[in-house]
C-alpha cells in the first residue's frame, strides 16, 4: 500500500479521551443535553399528537408537584428507588454486576410479610417491627450472598446468577401468596392486618410517607461516607479498578466480594421492609416493581455517587409520575410518555460521551481529498 | 351461498329491558351537575381486553348521562398496591365525588381510601367485602354473568345436538372442553353455569376443564384448548380473555363459545356466541345515585334486565338452526324467574341432589363457609353478595377437572 492510499484511509474524525473536566463544564454539558432533549420532546409531541408541548410539560410537572399528596408520593417513590440504587453502588463500584436487586428486594418483602402474617397480634408491636426488619435485612443479604459466594469461590458469572435469583424469588413469593391468599383462588393477599395494623411502621404526625423517606435519606449519607471515606469503601474501588492490584496490596478479593454483596443485599432487604411494613402492607410478585433494574440505570448515570443518585433517581421518578399524568390528562397512551422518557434518557446518557471524550477533526492532507 | 346473518341479541335485550323496572327511580330524573367529577381506576390500559371493557363502559356511561369529557378522569396502569390508594386519594383530592376501581386486588386500598374520604363514594367491581365492612361509602358490584354463560351454554348444547344428528359423533361422546383461568369461585361459577346450559339441551353432555393459572396468557390458553381437543372435546369454551382458545378452535375446526366479546372476525368458521358483562348500567346507576345524594347499594348485581349481562351477535353460519328462538325463550324464562341456572334438580354432587350448601360469602382468611345459599330448590348465586361464590368442584357429576390452579 502506498502512502497516498494510506493517508486516504486515515479517518478524518478522531475520538480523543478528555482529561478530567471541571465540574461546571460537565454540568453545563448535561444542562445543554436536557435542554435539547426537551426541545426534541416538544417537536415529537407536536408532530405526533398536535398537543401543545408547553402544556404537556406543565402536566408532567404536575404529576409530581400538582398537590401536596403527589409531592409526598413522589418523595416516597424516589426514596424507594434511591434505596435500591444505593444497594447497587458498592457492588458496581467493584465491577460486580449485581442485577439481582429485584429478587433481593422481593425476598425482603416476603420476609416482612411472613412476620406480619404469622406473628401479627402475637407479640408486642415494636418487637414485631424489629423482627420484620431483621428478617427482611437477613433475607436480602442471604439472597445476595449466594451468588457472591459462588463468584468468590468458583468464579461463576454473577450477572446470570443474580438474574436467575430474581426468578427464584418471584416463584417463591408466588408460592407463599397461594398459602396466604384470601379469598381462596383469588391469588391476592390483600392488605395484611388492615384492622389491627400490627407490624405497620408508625406514621410521623400526619405524614404517611415521612418515615421511609427519612430512613433512606439517612442511609444515603451513610453509604456516601462508607464509599468515600472508609477503608472498606476504598478497597471496593481498588478491586473494581484492578483485581491484580488489589491482590498485590494484600486485599482479599473474595472477602471484599462477599462482604459488599451482603451489604448490597441487606440494603435491598431494607427496601423490601419499607415497602411492606411502611407503605403497601401487602405482598405481590410485582411489589419490587422493576426497581431492581431501574436502579442499575440510576446508579450508572450518577457514576455510583450516592449524592448524584438523588438527582438521577428524582429524574426517573419525575418522568414516570409525569407519564401517568399525561396519560390521564391528554388521553394519550402511557406508551407516549415512555417515548418522552426515552428521549430524555437517551440525551442524558449520550451526553456522558461528550464529557468523557472529545471529537477532533483531522487536519492536513485528509482535508484535501 | 348462505350469507352470514348476524343479529344482535344484545339489542333485543336492551329493547326488552327498556320497559323494565331497572333503576326506574332515578333514571332521567337526575341531572348530573356540570361540575361533578368521576374518577376511574384501571389495572391496565386499553391493550387489555378486560380493562378495555371497563374503559368503554366509563366513556359510554358519561356520554349517556350527558357528562363532558372533563368530568371523567381515567387512571390507567394502576397496580394492586399502595398506588391504588394514592390514586384513589388523588382523585378525591381532585374533586371526584365517585371513584371506581376495576380489579379484584384494588379492594383493600379502596376501602382504605373510603375510610379517609367519607364524603366520596368508592365503588369497586368484583370485590367481596362491602357487605361485611359496613362502610357507608364503599360498594361492590358484579353481574349475574352466570346467566349469560348459561345462555351461551344453551347455544353450545344445540350445536352438540346438531352434530350428533349429523352423525359426527355419538351421544356418549358429546364432551365439551373449558379453558379456565384460576380455580376461583368466579371461574367455577362460570364453567358450571355454562355446563348446565349445555346439558339443558344435550343431556348426555360431559365436560373437561383445564386451568391456565393466568387471566391472560395466549400461549397457555391455546395449549389448553389443544389439549382438550386432542382429549376428544367436541366444543370449547373459555374464561380467560385472550384469543388463544378461539384460534386453536379455528385451526382445528372445533366450534367455540368465547368470552368478553365476539371473536367472529378471527374465527368465522367456528365462533358461535360470546357473553360479557356490560358495566355501563352500573356506572350510570352509581353516578346518578351520587348526584341525587341517595345511597348506593353495598352490593349491586347487574342482570339481563339491567342490561349488564350481554350476549354478542350469534354467528348463524356455525350455530345450530333455531338457536336464536331458543335463546329468546330461555332468556325470557330467566328474566321472569321461572328458570334458575343453578336449579338443584338439574345437577348432582357425588350422585346426590343438594338440599343445602354452605358457601364462603363473608371473606376471611380461613375460607370459613358461613352462609347456606340453597333455598327454594336452587343455589342463590350473587344474592348474598354481588361477586360469585359458587365454588363446588369436588364430586360435581359430569364435570372433570384435569388440573387445578389456585394462583
Amino acid at each position: 500500500m502506498n502512502d497516498a492510499a494510506k493517508s486516504k484511509m486515515k479517518a478524518r474524525i478522531h475520538i480523543v479521551k478528555r482529561a478530567a473536566m471541571p465540574w461546571y463544564q460537565a454540568a453545563g454539558i448535561r444542562a445543554l443535553a436536557l435542554f435539547l432533549a426537551v426541545i426534541v420532546c416538544g417537536i415529537v409531541t407536536y408532530v405526533l399528537t398536535g398537543d401543545n408541548p408547553a402544556s404537556v410539560f406543565k402536566t408532567i410537572f404536575e404529576g409530581s408537584f400538582g398537590s401536596e399528596r403527589r409531592f409526598w408520593v413522589m418523595l416516597q417513590n424516589l426514596s424507594m428507588l434511591l434505596c435500591v440504587s444505593l444497594a447497587m453502588a458498592p457492588a458496581f463500584r467493584m465491577r460486580f454486576w449485581n442485577i439481582g436487586g429485584e429478587g433481593q428486594v422481593l425476598v425482603g418483602c416476603l420476609a416482612t410479610a411472613a412476620c406480619m402474617i404469622n406473628l401479627g397480634g402475637k407479640i408486642p408491636n415494636g418487637f414485631l417491627i424489629f423482627m420484620s426488619l431483621m428478617a427482611a435485612v437477613s433475607a436480602g443479604a442471604f439472597w445476595a450472598f449466594i451468588p457472591a459466594a459462588c463468584k468468590a469461590n468458583w468464579n461463576t458469572n454473577e450477572t446470570l446468577f443474580t438474574l436467575m435469583m430474581n426468578y427464584v424469588a418471584t416463584q417463591l413469593t408466588a408460592y407463599y401468596i397461594i398459602i396466604w391468599e384470601s379469598p381462596k383462588g383469588s391469588g391476592k393477599v390483600g392488605i395484611i392486618q388492615q384492622k389491627s395494623q400490627a407490624g405497620w411502621l408508625p406514621q410521623i404526625g400526619q405524614y404517611k410517607y415521612l418515615l421511609p423517606v427519612l430512613v433512606v435519606f439517612i442511609l444515603t449519607i451513610i453509604v456516601y461516607i462508607y464509599m468515600r471515606y472508609s477503608k472498606q469503601g476504598y478497597e471496593l474501588a481498588v478491586v473494581g479498578e484492578s483485581e491484580k492490584t488489589a491482590r498485590y496490596v494484600g486485599i482479599s478479593v473474595p472477602r471484599v466480594i462477599v462482604r459488599s454483596m451482603i451489604l448490597s443485599g441487606a440494603i435491598c432487604g431494607l427496601c423490601g421492609f419499607l415497602l411492606v411494613a411502611g407503605t403497601d402492607h401487602t405482598i405481590t410478585t410485582t411489589l419490587a416493581g422493576g426497581r431492581g433494574f431501574t436502579a442499575v440505570m440510576v446508579a450508572w448515570m450518577a457514576k455510583f455517587n450516592p449524592i448524584g443518585m438523588i438527582f438521577t433517581a428524582f429524574l426517573l421518578v419525575f418522568l414516570n409520575k409525569g407519564a401517568g399524568e399525561i396519560a390521564t390528562s391528554f388521553g394519550l397512551n402511557q406508551s407516549f410518555s415512555d417515548i418522552l422518557s426515552g428521549i430524555i434518557i437517551f440525551f442524558l446518557i449520550g451526553c456522558e460521551f461528550f464529557i468523557s471524550y472529545r471529537i477532533v477533526r483531522q487536519r492536513g492532507e485528509g482535508q484535501n481529498v | 351461498m348462505k350469507k352470514l346473518l348476524a343479529l344482535t341479541l344484545g339489542m333485543v335485550m336492551a329493547l326488552t329491558a327498556a320497559g323494565a323496572s331497572f333503576a326506574g327511580e332515578t333514571e332521567a330524573d337526575v341531572v348530573i351537575p356540570s361540575d361533578m367529577k368521576v374518577g376511574f381506576i384501571f389495572l391496565h390500559d386499553e391493550n387489555s381486553t378486560y380493562d378495555l371493557n371497563f374503559i368503554n363502559a366509563a366513556k359510554e356511561a358519561a356520554a349517556e348521562l350527558g357528562m363532558s369529557e372533563d368530568q371523567i378522569v381515567l387512571k390507567t396502569n394502576v397496580p394492586e398496591g399502595q398506588e391504588c390508594y394514592d390514586t384513589a386519594a388523588d382523585l378525591a383530592d381532585g374533586g371526584c365525588s365517585v371513584v371506581f376501581a376495576d380489579s379484584f386486588g384494588h379492594e383493600d386500598y379502596m376501602i382504605q381510601a373510603a375510610q379517609e374520604f367519607p364524603e366520596v363514594e368508592f365503588c369497586h367491581a368484583t370485590g367481596t367485602k362491602a357487605h361485611t365492612e359496613g362502610i357507608e361509602n364503599y360498594h361492590n358490584a358484579f353481574a349475574s354473568i352466570y346467566e349469560g354463560r348459561y345462555l351461551a351454554g344453551v347455544a353450545a348444547g344445540l350445536k352438540l345436538n346438531e352434530m350428533i344428528a349429523n352423525g359426527e359423533f355419538s351421544e356418549d361422546e358429546a364432551k365439551v372442553g373449558y379453558v379456565g383461568a384460576f380455580t376461583y369461585a368466579e371461574v367455577i361459577s362460570g364453567y358450571t353455569s355454562f355446563f348446565l346450559g349445555v346439558r339443558s339441551q344435550c343431556p348426555s353432555a360431559t365436560m373437561e376443564v383445564t386451568f391456565t393459572g393466568s387471566w391472560y396468557d395466549e400461549t397457555a390458553e391455546k395449549e389448553g384448548a389443544n389439549k382438550l381437543i386432542s382429549d376428544g372435546c367436541k366444543l370449547i369454551s373459555q374464561h380467560a380473555d385472550s384469543m388463544g382458545a378461539p384460534t386453536a378452535c379455528e385451526d382445528a375446526g372445533i366450534p367455540d363459545v368465547s368470552y368478553n366479546g365476539s371473536t367472529i372476525d378471527a374465527c368465522p368458521n367456528t365462533f358461535i356466541i360470546s357473553s360479557r358483562i356490560n358495566w355501563t348500567p352500573y356506572f350510570k346507576y352509581a353516578i346518578q345515585k351520587a348526584a341525587a345524594g341517595e345511597p348506593i347499594e353495598a352490593d349491586w348485581t347487574g342482570t339481563i334486565a339491567t342490561g349488564s349481562v350481554e350476549l354478542s351477535e350469534l354467528n348463524e353460519n356455525v350455530a345450530a338452526e333455531g338457536t336464536k328462538e331458543k335463546l329468546e325463550e330461555v332468556m325470557a324464562a330467566l328474566e321472569d324467574g321461572s328458570l334458575h341456572v343453578f336449579d338443584t334438580s338439574t345437577f348432582t354432587v357425588n350422585g346426590e341432589e343438594l338440599s343445602s350448601y354452605l358457601a364462603d360469602v363473608d371473606t376471611d382468611e380461613a375460607y370459613e363457609k358461613d352462609t347456606d345459599v340453597i333455598a327454594d330448590g336452587y343455589f342463590h348465586e350473587s344474592e348474598y353478595r354481588s361477586a360469585p361464590y359458587f365454588d363446588i368442584t369436588d364430586g360435581f357429576d359430569g364435570i372433570e377437572l384435569l388440573d387445578t390452579n389456585f394462583g
